[in-house]
């Protein structure tokens, strides 16, 4: 807790779960509701000491899906929100993060990824909710995934996980895992000032002239809060301009193609790829989370030993970077995607790469982290 | 101007979104003129009132009213309403929710939001059966009755959604049917203007799937039970439980004062200012 007093610009030992409170709290976000899970469940102790201190609030809430609902209550009303979980929560949460995208209300998920499936291996890491996170709620709706693999990350990715809620109108899924958010490493936490943030859109119409769910340009209409002296109606039902309740497939089409242009035409803003060593590599690791950080270490140590290794290292998910996956598959005698789970990320790969360049994978699902030596083993045979 | 037709152009989005979607004779249009006059009994201003429902007929309330509308989840209503009023306070929040939708899929939202007394209004349309849906059983059919999942009649017992309330610990409770429509502006402007969690139990009827299943006629007759069955509290206090056997209670059933969720939020806020100000040993 000592973090509290120190000031920003300093170097600070942190876990990832306290540096994604610094970054939540850095971002704008003043609410919190939550519900105890492992090992998710210091975000909602560090937020709970924190929040009320800058005025905002924290609230422990029944269960997860409660948690969800106040979340969008909170950002419905003007408030930057977030929550926190881990993968019973994170099933939980679906049907009202599906209410989210639907109602395009800005909000930030955070899933700490453990052993599953069901109550799994609650201390062990994995990333086995990778498609979850982007099919998890029922029905077709676009949605932002961001993994993090660093303390760094964890306090960065986190302001851009709310900025692009914010600039979107849709709930971002901040995907950590186990080792990256108990992970204690150093983290220089950078002046206020110095940190981007990106608040939402709203009218300065006269509240006569608001169309809550207008087509523009950009695809995000302006978000008026609860309050405002905009009164308008916000419903999970598929909905006209107007925000009303429609079953006219004109109305119902312009909604949903809406929706996912507006993710779609920004795929540049969004989708965000590490990459190292790429320019004269001839193998490739796609990684992403704790598995990116033995992945760096795994191609450093192959380049000594004469193999030209490279390494992707993949910041969004979801929607996934195909603009720069593609060219870069196209350039490689082989890539191999490792990864704590059964191939989740890899199928992605496999259906982006449309059988050009070998892909290999590398899966380990017995709760504990692909080590560099694993990964160094694989690269040496591709 | 006639009061009625005031009340409809100030409150109701009457140019755009009617006709309704309830049947003839149905309790929520009642409830919605109850809820209206309410409103304006307490002359909060439109643009602070936020009204939150949850799935089913009453639900379809939140898009017929000229306030902040939000339609929920089924049974997670409460649960945006508490995230609403937290985020802001100044707002005034009421929450529309049917039996089913409060009291089986909503059930842990209910009681805990009774429990955490946050300032909100929550208003229960009790019907007896899940409407919208074709008639199933919910937690308040009563036992012995039909439904369309309990053609043999229904083997469980029915909460009583106000007492559970009450148990639960909110601030104030009241039960109403929506034959004293004029007892339920009372009761509903009582729970708007009451500091605290309060809940309004209102006894609706579904002539469509519940009273024509079990024989009890249309809504007039329904109704009349209403009216026969109904017996305000101050009288209840003196009769046996024997003579009690079959009526419902109206009026207001528990007023209590109770610390305040936003209130005693406002505390820790103030510590956690000091402690944080006083340094990290703090």
């Amino acid at each position: 807790m000592n973090a509290i007093k120190t000031p920003p610009g300093r170097p600070l030992l942190l876990q990832g779960n306290e540096a994604i409170v610094e970054g939540a709290l850095a971002a704008g976000c003043r609410f919190f509701a939550g519900y105890p899970i492992t090992p998710a469940t210091e975000i909602s102790e560090v937020m709970s000491y924190r929040l009320p201190a800058v005025d905002g609030t924290f609230i422990q809430m029944e269960d997860e899906i409660a948690a969800m609902g106040a979340v969008i209550g909170a950002s419905l009303a003007g408030v930057k929100s977030m929550t926190a979980t881990s993968g019973p929560g994170f099933s939980l949460m679906q049907e009202n993060l599906g209410f989210a995208c639907a109602t395009e209300v800005p909000c930030v998920i955070v899933n700490v990824m453990r052993g599953g499936p069901s109550t799994g291996l609650p201390t062990n890491v994995s990333q086995g909710d990778v498609m979850q996170a982007r099919w998890g709620t029922h029905g077709d709706h676009p949605i932002i995934v961001l993994a993090v693999s660093t303390t760094q990350d964890c306090f960065g990715i986190t302001v851009r996980a709310f900025n692009l809620a914010e600039k979107y109108r849709t709930p971002v899924i901040l995907l950590a895992d186990e080792v990256v958010a108990h992970t204690r490493e150093k983290i220089y936490l950078p002046h206020p000032e110095e940190v981007e943030v990106v608040d939402r859109i709203r009218p300065n119409m006269p509240p006569d002239w608001y169309i809550p769910f207008e087509e523009n340009s950009r695809g995000v209409p302006p978000m008026s809060s609860f309050g405002d002296g905009y009164r308008y109606h916000v419903t999970g039902l598929i909905h006209d301009v107007r925000g009303f309740p429609t079953q006219r497939p004109d109305e119902i089409t312009a909604f949903m193609n809406r929706i996912f242009r507006k993710i779609n035409q920004h795929f540049f803003d969004i989708q965000m790829v590490s990459q190292e060593e790429t320019e004269d590599a001839e193998v490739l690791v796609i990684a992403y989370g704790s598995v990116s950080r033995s992945a760096h270490r795994a191609i450093r140590e192959a380049r000594r030993q004469g193999v030209k290794a490279g390494l992707a290292r993949l910041v969004t998910l979801w929607p996934f970077p195909r603009q720069t996956i593609e060219p870069l598959l196209r350039r490689m005698r082989a890539v191999l995607v490792p990864e704590l789970n059964m191939g989740q990320m890899a199928r992605e790969v496999k259906r982006i790469n449309q059988g050009i360049t070998r892909i290999e994978t590398l899966n380990r699902i017995d709760g504990g982290l692909i080590t560099p030596d694993e990964i160094l083993r694989r690269i040496m045979k591709l | 101007m006639a009061e009625v037709t005031r009340l409809v152009h100030k409150y109701l989005r009457h140019d755009k979104k009617f006709p309704h979607v309830w049947c003839p004779g149905c309790g929520n249009g009642i409830l919605l003129g109850s809820l209206i006059r309410a409103i304006d009994r307490t002359g909060f201003d439109k643009d602070q009132i936020v009204v939150v429902s949850g799935i089913g007929c009453s639900g379809r309330i939140s898009v017929y009213v000229d306030f902040n509308t939000l339609h929920t989840t089924h049974g997670r209503a409460l649960t945006f309403a508490t995230g609403i009023k937290l985020a802001n306070p100044r707002l005034q929040v009421i929450v529309i929710m049917g039996d089913g939708d409060a009291t089986a899929i909503g059930g842990n939202h209910f009681i805990h939001a009774a429990r955490r007394n946050i300032n909100l209004t929550a208003i229960v349309v009790n019907n007896n059966i899940y409407g919208m849906t074709g008639g199933q059983y919910s937690p308040t059919t009563p036992y012995g009755a039909l439904a369309a999942t309990a053609l043999y009649g229904n083997v469980e017992h029915a909460f009583s959604i106000a007492e559970l309330a009450v148990m639960a610990g909110a601030s104030q409770v009241s039960r109403c049917t929506v034959y004293h429509a004029t007892l339920l502006d009372e009761l509903i402007e009582k729970a708007i203007l009451k500091r605290g969690f309060s809940v309004v139990e209102v006894i609706s009827h579904c002539h469509t799937q519940y009273g024509r299943r079990n024989r009890l006629g249309g809504a007039v007759e329904m109704l009349q039970w209403q009216r026969d069955s109904a017996v305000r509290v101050e009288k209840a206090a003196g009769m046996s439980p024997e003579e009690l056997e079959g009526k419902i209670t109206i009026g207001v059933l528990c007023d209590r004062e109770l610390p305040i969720y936003t209130q005693e939020y406002r505390k820790v806020r103030e510590k956690a200012r000091a402690m944080t100000a006083a340094g990290p040993q703090g």
